[in-house]
This record gives C-alpha cells, sequence and structure tokens, in this order.
C-alpha cells in the first residue's frame, strides 16, 4: 500500500519510473536466466526437469501477479487458464497433427479470449465474491471438458509418441520444451515488468487500492481490468499447451487442479504481491522448499502443514511478502528492488 | 491505455513469445551437433558399468541391476499396488538368495531395488520415474499399479529409452501409443469382461437387459467398451451405458437408473475401492439383480469384508491360486515352461508374507520373473539384447501364457495370456471365492441368480 | 396421458427421495460456511478438511476404538470440534479479521494445509468405510431407503432447527445476529464482539463437523472427502444467499434435488456443470443469493 502512495506522483512521468536504478530492470530477468542456466551448466537431465517445475510456477506467479498484485482482484481459479491452454493446444497437436508453435499460439489465444469473454462479467464482483466466482469457474470449465467428447471426456486425450520425431525425439523435445519455457519466463518478467512501470499499471494499482476513487480520477476501471486478467491469462495458457504436449496426456483433473490456483498465490504472497521480483521469488523459493520437503524421509507426509505453518506466519505478520518488507525496512532498497 | 493499444501489446507479447520460443526450437533441433557431448556426459553413468559388465564377466563377477518402481503406498490403489510389490519382492529375493541369474559368461546377475511411493497420483508417478532414471540410474523399471498411473510412466519410460515391464496395468491404449520398450504382463482390458458376456449366454439364454455402469478410468473405459460390442454381438439389450468418476462414493443416481432401467445384470466397476463401494450400495438397496460383474475388487482377498453384499459377485482375474497351468500343460502346447509350479509360488508367497496371494500379488512376481528369462535368454544385460529377447518370449509360467505382440501398431500388448472369473459364494458361514468359469477349470459350480 | 404422468412419478420418486435425504446434510455441510459468512466476511477454506477430520474422528472413535456406535461419537466429535473451531479463530482469523479479503482466504488456507499435512501423515490417502448397518426400510415396492441415510436427514433437519432456535431465541444468538447485521453497532452497545465472533466461528465448525461425521455413517471416505464438500458447500451457500445459514438448508435441498434428478434425464457426470454454472450465473446476478444473504 505503501509504495503505491509513493509511485502516484510518478504518474506523470512516464514511461518507465525514473527514480528506479537499472538494476530493478536487471535483477528479475538476471534471477529467472540464472535459475534457467542451472540445468545446462550441471548438464544434468533431472536439475532440467527440477527447473521445469520452478520456472513453470514462476510464470504462473507473475502472470496472476498482474491481475492479483498489481489489480487487486484475487483470482483462486486461474489454474483454469492454464487447463483451457492445455487442452486447446493438446488437441491441436495429437488430434488435428498441427506443429506445437501453432499450439502455442493457440493455448495463448485461448486463454486470453476466456479471460475477456468471463472478464466483462465477473470483474464485477469484488472481495471474495471475486475468488469464489473465479472457483465456479474453474469447476465448471473442469466439469465441462469432462463431458465433451473431442476433448476425450473424462480419460482426456493421448498423444502418439511418434508425434515426438518431428522434434528429434523425445529426449531433443525434452530439451526443446524446456528451452522454450525459459522464453516464456523472460517474457513474462519483461511483461510485468512493463506492466508494473508504464501508467496503464498505474491505473492498474490505483483500483486495487480504491477502486471507486480510481474511477473518479478518469481510471476506466472495467476496461483496465478486464485487460489485466487478459493479459495475466495468456501465458498461463501457453505454458498449460507447452507442459501437456511434453507430458503426452491430459486429463480434467491433472488440467484444472484448484490447488495449483492456491499455490501460485501463496507464492505471490511469500515474494511481495504487486511487486515484480517478488512472485519470481516467492515462486523459486517455494518450489525449492517444497522440494526439500518432499525427499525429506522426515518431512515427507506433514510437508503440507509445514508450508502452511510458513503461510500462515507470512500472511500474519509479513503481509508485504519479502520484497515488500524489504521495501518497507530499508527505505533504500526501494530503487532497486521493484 | 487504449483498447486498440492494448491489442497491439498483447499480439506483440504473441509474437516474441514465439520467436524466442522459436530460437529455443532451433536452438534444440540444431543441438544434436552441440549437444553430443553432454550426451555423453549423460550416459556416462553406463558406460563403466557396462565395461565392468565385461570385466565382471571376465573374472565371474557379480553385477547388481537396480529395478525402479513406484508404489501406491497411500491412496485409492494402496491395496492393490501393496501386493503387486509383494509379489516382484518375493521373486527378486528368491532370485538373489539362489545365487542370482547366472550368464554363459560366468557373470552373476543379482538385483536390488528402488522405489517411491507415487500416493496413487499421476503427478507424482512422472516425477518419480524420471527421478528412478535420472538419479538413481535404474536398469530396468517395472510399471505402478492401474492403467493411469502406468499410462504417465510409460512416456517416461519411453523418453529415456528404458524397458519397462508393466504389471497391473491393462488397458490396451498404453501400448497403443507407438512405444517401444513396454511390455504387458496382464490380459489386456479389452478382454476382461467378455468372458462375463459368456457366462451370461451359458446360465441364462434368456437374460436380456444388461447395464454397463463403470468408472471413468482408462483401464475401466477399455474393458467395457470391448465388452459393450461384444454383448451386442451376442443379442443382448444394452440398456444403461453409464462412466461414474473415480472419486464416486454416492452410487445412488446410478443404482436408481438401474432400477429404473429394469436391468437384469450388471457388468461394471473399476478399481478395488469404487467396485467394493458399489457393491455394497447395490446390497443396501436391495437391487433385484441376477448377475452382477465387477472388475478388479471381487478377486482381491479383502472383498469378502463385504460380507453378504459380496455373495454372488463375479469378477475376472488374471490369476487365482488354484490356476492349473503346469509344466506338462507346457509341453502340450510346445512352449518351454519358466519359473515355480503354482503350488510353489503360493507356499513361498503365504511363508514370506503370511496371507494369501491375490492376482495382483502373482502379476508382480510374474513381472520379476519375465524380466529375469529375458536376461536369461538374452544372456547379456545389454537393454537392446533384452529387448529383442521379450520380442521372441512365447512361455508357460505360473501366471499363464506369455506372449507379446510386436507389430508396429499395439508393440508389446500381451497376447498370450488368459483370464479366469471367480465369484464368492457362501460355504456355510464363511465366505468362499470360486473359480466358475472357463469351465475347464472351474472349482465350483456358478450361483445364478445371484442371491 | 394420466397413465404415463403416474408412471413418471412413480420412476422420480426414488431419484426424488435420494436427493432430499442427501440435501440436508448437504445444507447442514453449508451452514458451518456460510454462518462464519455472514458474520464475519470469512469464507473459510479450511471447511474441508474440518469436514474430513470429524470423519476421521468418528472413524476413530467407532472402529479403531472400537465404540461401535458412530452416532455417539458424532456427537462427540462435533462437541470437539466448538473449541477446535475457535482456537482456529483465535490463532488463524483474529488478526486479520479487518484486512482485505486476501489476507483471511489465505489464513483459513494455511490452516486447510496444515490439517490436510497431519491428516496425510497421520491416516494416509486410504479409503475408509465405517460398517454400522441399520438396514433398510421398504415402501412399497419400488424405493428402499437405506435406514442410516433417513437418519442423517432427520438428524441434519434437527441441527439446522435448533441452530434457529439458537440464533431467534437466545441472547448469545442476538449477539451474533447484531454483529453479522453491523460489528461496530454491536459493539457500542457493549457486545463483546472479538468472543462473538470466535464462538460463530466455532460453531461454524461445529457444524462443518457434524455434516461430516453424518456422511461418514452413509459413505466411505478418504482425507480428500472434506474438499468435494467444501465446494459443494460453496454452491449451496450462494444458492441459498451466503451469510444466511438457515437459505443454507434449502440450498442444501435445492443441490440434493438437482443431484438426484438430473441423472434420470443427462449423463450423471453433467451434474457438476450444472452446478457450477448455476452458481456462476446466481453469483454474477444476484450475489445474495437466491433467498437473500446478509442484509
Amino acid at each position: 500500500m505503501k509504495e503505491s502512495k509513493r509511485a502516484f506522483p510518478l504518474a506523470d512521468v512516464l514511461p518507465g519510473l525514473p527514480d528506479q536504478h537499472w538494476a530493478s530492470f536487471v535483477l528479475p530477468l538476471a534471477v529467472v536466466l540464472g535459475l534457467a542456466l542451472f540445468p545446462f551448466i550441471t548438464g544434468k537431465d533431472v536439475h532440467r526437469e527440477t527447473m521445469f517445475t520452478v520456472l513453470r510456477a514462476i510464470v504462473m506467479a507473475v502472470s496472476l501477479n498482474i491481475i492479483l498484485g498489481y489489480t487487486g482482484y484475487v483470482s483462486f481459479g486461474h489454474v483454469v487458464f492454464y487447463g483451457l491452454g492445455g487442452y486447446v493446444g493438446f488437441y491441436l497437436v495429437s488430434e488435428k497433427g498441427m506443429s506445437l508453435w501453432v499450439a502455442l499460439l493457440a493455448g495463448g489465444l485461448a486463454a486470453g479470449l476466456l479471460a475477456w469473454v468471463i472478464g466483462a462479467g465477473i470483474l464485477r464482483l469484488r472481495g471474495a465474491y471475486f475468488a469464489l466466482v473465479t472457483i465456479g469457474v474453474n469447476e465448471a470449465v473442469r466439469a465441462l471438458i469432462q463431458n465433451l467428447d473431442i476433448f476425450g471426456g473424462p480419460l482426456g486425450l493421448e498423444m502418439n509418441f511418434s508425434v515426438y520425431k518431428a522434434y528429434g525425439g523425445p529426449q531433443a523435445m525434452l530439451q526443446m520444451t524446456y528451452n522454450i519455457l525459459v522464453g516464456l519466463a523472460v517474457i513474462a518478467v519483461l511483461l510485468s515488468y512493463a506492466v508494473r512501470t508504464s501508467k496503464f499499471g498505474l491505473g492498474l494499482l490505483a483500483i486495487r487500492e480504491d477502486e471507486d476513487a480510481a474511477e473518479v480520477m478518469g481510471i476506466i476501471a472495467p476496461k483496465a481490468k478486464t485487460w489485466a486478467y487478459v493479459l495475466s491469462a495468456i501465458l498461463p495458457g501457453m505454458v498449460g499447451a507447452l507442459f501437456f504436449f511434453r507430458n503426452g496426456s491430459i486429463e480434467p483433473h491433472e488440467a484444472f487442479p484448484l490447488h495449483i490456483s492456491i499455490e501460485a498465490i501463496v507464492m505471490v504472497m511469500l515474494g511481495g504481491y504487486g511487486t515484480v521480483l517478488g512472485p519470481i521469488l516467492g515462486a523459486a523459493g517455494y518450489q525449492v522448499m517444497r522440494a526439500f520437503l518432499i525427499t525429506n524421509r522426515y518431512l515427507k507426509n506433514i510437508q503440507l502443514t509445514v508450508s502452511g505453518v510458513l503461510l500462515l506466519l507470512i500472511v500474519l505478520f509479513i503481509p508485504a511478502g519479502l520484497i515488500g518488507w524489504l521495501r518497507r525496512r530499508i527505505p533504500a532498497s526501494r530503487r532497486i528492488l521493484l | 491505455m487504449t483498447g486498440r493499444k492494448m491489442l497491439a501489446l498483447l499480439l506483440l507479447v504473441l509474437a516474441l513469445g514465439l520467436v524466442l520460443g522459436a530460437c529455443g526450437g532451433e536452438q534444440a533441433t540444431q543441438a544434436p551437433a552441440a549437444e553430443q557431448p553432454k550426451e555423453e556426459v549423460t550416459k556416462a553413468p553406463e558406460q563403466p558399468k557396462e565395461e565392468s559388465t565385461q570385466e565382471a564377466a571376465e573374472a565371474g563377477k557379480e553385477i547388481v541391476l537396480t529395478i525402479g518402481f513406484t508404489e501406491s503406498q497411500t491412496g485409492k490403489y494402496n491395496v492393490s499396488s501393496s501386493r503387486q510389490v509383494k509379489g516382484l519382492k518375493l521373486w527378486i529375493e528368491q532370485t538373489n538368495a539362489n545365487g542370482g541369474i547366472k550368464l554363459s559368461d560366468g557373470t552373476v546377475v543379482k538385483f536390488k531395488t528402488v522405489s517411491y511411493d507415487d500416493e496413487s497420483s499421476k503427478e507424482r508417478v512422472q516425477e518419480l520415474y524420471t527421478r528412478l532414471i535420472t538419479e538413481d540410474n535404474a536398469d530396468f523399471l517395472i510399471s505402478p499399479y492401474s492403467s493411469g498411473l502406468t499410462a504417465a510412466a510409460a512416456v517416461i519410460s519411453e523418453q529415456y529409452g528404458k524397458i519397462m515391464i508393466t504389471t497391473g496395468a491393462a488397458s490396451d491404449s498404453i501400448y497403443k501409443k507407438g512405444y517401444t520398450r513396454v511390455y504387458q504382463i496382464y490380459t489386456p482390458a479389452s478382454r476382461y469382461l467378455t468372458g462375463a458376456v459368456d457366462i451370461i449366454k451359458h446360465v441364462d439364454p434368456n437374460l436380456k437387459k444388461v447395464a454397463f455402469v463403470y468408472e471413468d478410468s482408462k483401464f475401466a473405459t477399455s474393458v467395457v467398451e470391448a465388452a459393450k460390442d461384444y454383448a451386442a454381438k451376442q443379442g443382448l439389450e444394452i440398456v444403461l451405458f453409464e462412466g461414474y468418476a473415480p472419486d464416486t462414493t454416492d452410487f445412488g443416481p446410478f443404482i436408481n437408473k438401474i432400477v429404473d432401467k429394469g436391468a437384469e445384470a450388471v457388468l461394471g466397476g473399476g478399481h478395488f475401492q469404487d467396485g467394493s463401494t458399489f457393491a455394497r450400495q447395490l446390497h443396501e438397496k436391495q437391487v433385484p439383480l441376477k448377475f452382477v460383474a465387477l472388475l478388479v475388487a471381487p478377486p482381491e482377498p479383502d472383498f469378502a469384508e463385504l460380507g453378504e453384499a459380496a455373495v454372488g459377485i463375479v469378477g475376472p482375474s488374471q490369476w487365482e491360486p488354484q490356476a492349473k497351468y503346469t509344466p506338462e500343460a507346457a509341453k502340450e502346447m510346445g512352449i518351454e515352461w519358466c519359473g515355480p509350479t503354482n503350488e510353489e509360488f503360493v507356499k513361498a508367497y503365504e511363508d514370506a508374507y503370511n496371507e494369501e496371494p491375490s492376482y495382483h500379488s502373482a502379476g508382480g512376481y510374474a513381472a520379476g520373473l519375465v524380466l529375469g528369462k529375458a536376461i536369461m535368454m538374452a544372456d547379456s544385460v545389454d537393454p537392446d539384447a533384452v529387448k529383442e529377447a521379450l520380442d521372441n518370449m512365447d512361455i508357460l509360467t505360473f501366471f499363464g501364457h506369455i506372449k507379446f505382440d510386436t507389430s508396429e501398431e499395439a508393440h508389446g500388448l500381451q497376447i498370450g495370456h488368459e483370464m479366469v472369473y471367480v465369484q464368492w459364494q457362501k460355504d456355510g458361514d464363511t465366505l468362499k471365492k470360486e473359480v466358475v468359469w472357463p469351465l475347464e477349470g472351474a472349482t465350483a459350480e456358478i450361483l445364478y441368480p445371484k442371491p | 396421458m394420466m397413465e404415463s404422468v403416474i408412471s413418471f412419478l412413480i420412476s422420480v420418486t426414488p431419484f426424488l427421495i435420494d436427493g432430499l435425504l442427501l440435501g440436508f446434510v448437504f445444507g447442514v455441510a453449508a451452514m458451518g460456511l456460510t454462518l462464519i459468512w455472514g458474520v464475519m466476511d470469512v469464507i473459510n477454506l479450511a471447511h474441508g478438511p474440518i469436514i474430513s477430520l470429524a470423519m476421521f474422528g468418528v472413524y476413530l472413535l467407532t472402529v479403531t476404538l472400537g465404540w461401535g456406535n458412530p452416532y455417539i461419537a458424532l456427537i462427540v466429535v462435533a462437541a470437539l470440534a466448538l473449541p477446535i473451531g475457535m482456537g482456529i479463530y483465535y490463532i488463524a482469523v483474529n488478526r486479520v479479521i479487518d484486512a482485505p479479503h486476501l489476507s483471511s482466504l489465505l489464513a483459513t488456507y494455511s490452516v486447510n494445509m496444515m490439517l490436510m499435512g497431519v491428516m496425510n501423515a497421520v491416516f494416509g490417502g486410504a479409503p475408509r468405510n465405517i460398517e454400522y448397518s441399520l438396514g433398510t426400510i421398504q415402501i412399497g415396492e419400488s424405493i428402499t431407503i437405506p435406514t442410516a441415510r433417513l437418519v442423517a436427514a432427520v438428524a441434519a433437519a434437527g441441527i439446522a432447527t435448533a441452530l434457529y432456535f439458537f440464533l431467534y431465541r437466545t441472547r448469545i444468538g442476538r449477539y451474533i445476529r447484531a454483529v453479522t447485521d453491523n460489528r461496530d453497532a454491536a459493539e457500542l452497545v457493549g457486545v463483546p464482539s472479538t468472543r462473538i465472533l470466535a464462538l460463530s466461528f466455532g460453531i461454524g465448525t461445529l457444524l462443518a463437523a457434524f455434516a461430516g461425521g453424518l456422511i461418514a455413517t452413509i459413505f466411505p471416505f478418504t482425507i480428500f472427502e472434506g474438499s468435494k464438500y467444501e465446494l459443494k458447500s460453496f454452491v449451496i451457500g450462494v444458492l441459498g444467499g451466503l451469510g444466511n445459514p438457515i437459505g443454507s438448508l434449502f440450498g442444501g435441498l435445492i443441490l440434493g434435488v438437482i443431484e438426484g434428478l438430473v441423472p434420470m434425464f443427462l449423463e450423471t457426470s453433467w451434474t457438476p456443470v450444472i452446478e457450477f454454472t448455476l452458481f456462476v450465473l446466481i453469483l454474477l446476478v444476484r450475489p445474495t443469493g437466491l433467498f437473500g444473504g446478509k442484509s
């Protein structure tokens, strides 16, 4: 909340935030690229697989942050975009024989389109009502797809293994999809930064702080909110298409798991909502912690409890998240940490 | 910002995504040259092993192969999965205790296992099979339990070119995805309930109305789709054909429909938990059915816990302790016999675990047996040689006939093995599981109509 | 014509009875959620795990400890749920009661994670079933009702009635309603609002636990079972009016009838499509619900 008050006078000196150090732009990118390069350095497949999960979480969290962190709308069913993108992309590749590139594009478009269509309606609801309706949308879409024969009904779709031949065989495909994900993660960060530092982004922050006042100040809230929603939906849709292509099969309960949405919210909160760097650190931190807990012999069964305690402590005592807390505590860091 | 500007930004993002993605893609397609050394790096752990195999050969040393798999220690597949793993582990213990498998060059092959709990969840399975292959350097893989989990695991094993023997994974579709190193022990799902239709025709030619109520899982769907076609061909009227969600606990709506449509027989079910619940609720609601055949649950010894609700329920089984496969039968069929006799297996299993083996236990043991036999036939632990041996395998075991499809469309599909059908019957106050079909192997006459 | 109507009625009856009986239980499951929402504007995302926990509580007492009778266990579990719920309130919710919705959603979700983690460690994911048969009741030729379902419906209706009298006929009930309407005003006239909030959270938890225990007497369950009923409770809450606990009973009955009747005409798998579409539409058109939410 503090940062937006501080950021507001900047509205007239755009584009970009001139009092922001260049590091505030480089830092998020450097973190993502550093993580992405890690498997290349070690050359181990298992690290690439781990990093795939981490980068996927980063894209989800960073995208979600646009509607959740910048605009203040708690989307609990954000995974609907991931699942829909996954289904559309998978369908095109496996049933229509199209290429992965078309699938990625279509997955992103389908997700964006869904956000645009429902956004106008559901973004009128505020607070918990919005959270509830996003859960409802996710469940309704999941249940609907379960009944659609072209998407394979409850069994979902499977890909013939020979599809991967066109991409140099399964091993090359695993590497290629990883590289694409790195690209998508970079785009997510650039997008997040661009929105945060644009006039559009400041408008969103204004909506978050006080929607009615923002309207009075001339920000056309419904339009801005809808576009924020669309922007936050596209990349999850593309990641969904990418992930399920790699996965080789897609099923309704895998494509729309509510807990992925909620985990993404947790990641945003951990790192600091409404910041660029926060969701990245939150996603990486959460995934690393989860990987540690799940493979730890003693904590494996109780891992959810540990995560839950951590989440509660953050919600109760550092609701601004890591970056928000640092910015508040160390004012000098504000120029660098955005 | 105006809508048009936003639209432009959107398109820009999408375009940028494609460009960056495409770069990534090109990198990958160009990669083979650049990646060559790295692939060697990933292969490196195997290289020394093969060398050590040869060294071992010269010295007549012993090598220990790692068999990797996941087990559903928790979750919906717990009962069947743990039996399967017990069976497999019994084979490994026996083999190692008997001094391993001896190759002609004097090498002794022994086995160890690495396994994780997959929590009956597909999401976990892929993560864990990747780990088994890349971290634990598993040499050969055994599938998890259930078709759904196996389909997920098979993607990974094929991506890394590992041989996986599947057990507890009957769905035909897994073997029709173009895989080349996945081999099925079980009779495929499409042949699970066709025998139940034969039973109906045999005991009551007048029975007409059949309802199919089945779990929406890969396995059950493959089963009922094949059985439905067969039933229609046999002149039965299919009054209901509907799937239920795997986590269904309330079968009320389905039972009401069964009654409403006047079905005389019900075929279907899915896995153990839902099948047991379905049987219990059919009994609770006192649905007047003459014949009920359910998948997976009835052959499990635990099904007896249902008490009265279990009586008369028929189920297809991959194997039963009373099975009649013998070395003599192998001779008659003109194929090789392999492994222990049925009595030996049942006794060893009961001694080891103090419980009766179910067909899942036998399947787990058979998976190990087939892998061991393939290594013997190949006279090598080289994956390519073992694959060739599996392709050529044609043997009879206590579990039944094992032979794999080697066509391109359905590579690895089991084409040798046959099902038997069991029914729970009352013997005084105790429940007994009897083999009722095929008639040649029957231990009791079928109870019809179901009480 | 008349005959076909009669034969339709005959075939519809079993579907309808099943749906209505379950509807009462659904209603009680949702009542806890809507009570908490009404009193303090918090959507309790720990609702599902509390339902599951109650199921396992009843299982532990009935089967593991060998009490044998799940209904006695149910009362004990529900009684324990009250202090547990109040504890959850003081630990997780009290500090964020005036914060934006995100905070309270996440705070209750963190409780959800903790409970799920503990249940996963203690019970694992395997299904449980309480074998306690009360037999069946036969009405006419075509209707067979397992007695346990009838008992569950009656018990659910009973506790709903009790809640009504508690809210409208007792002093504390009036306090709760006062806080629901306007917390600041209630505090001005001397209502101890924090304690009332905690008590309401406790009662909400008790209702969820009661419903969970009832469900455990009729269906098998896993630790994930509660989340199914949490989602149903959202739908019911919106049908009956969020913040209107008595409306939940009607919402539950509507949902029960939908679940009972839809399978007659469509494949059962269309039921959730219809439920959630209805849910979204009602939220969009009339967020206070069909029967009106809190004023």
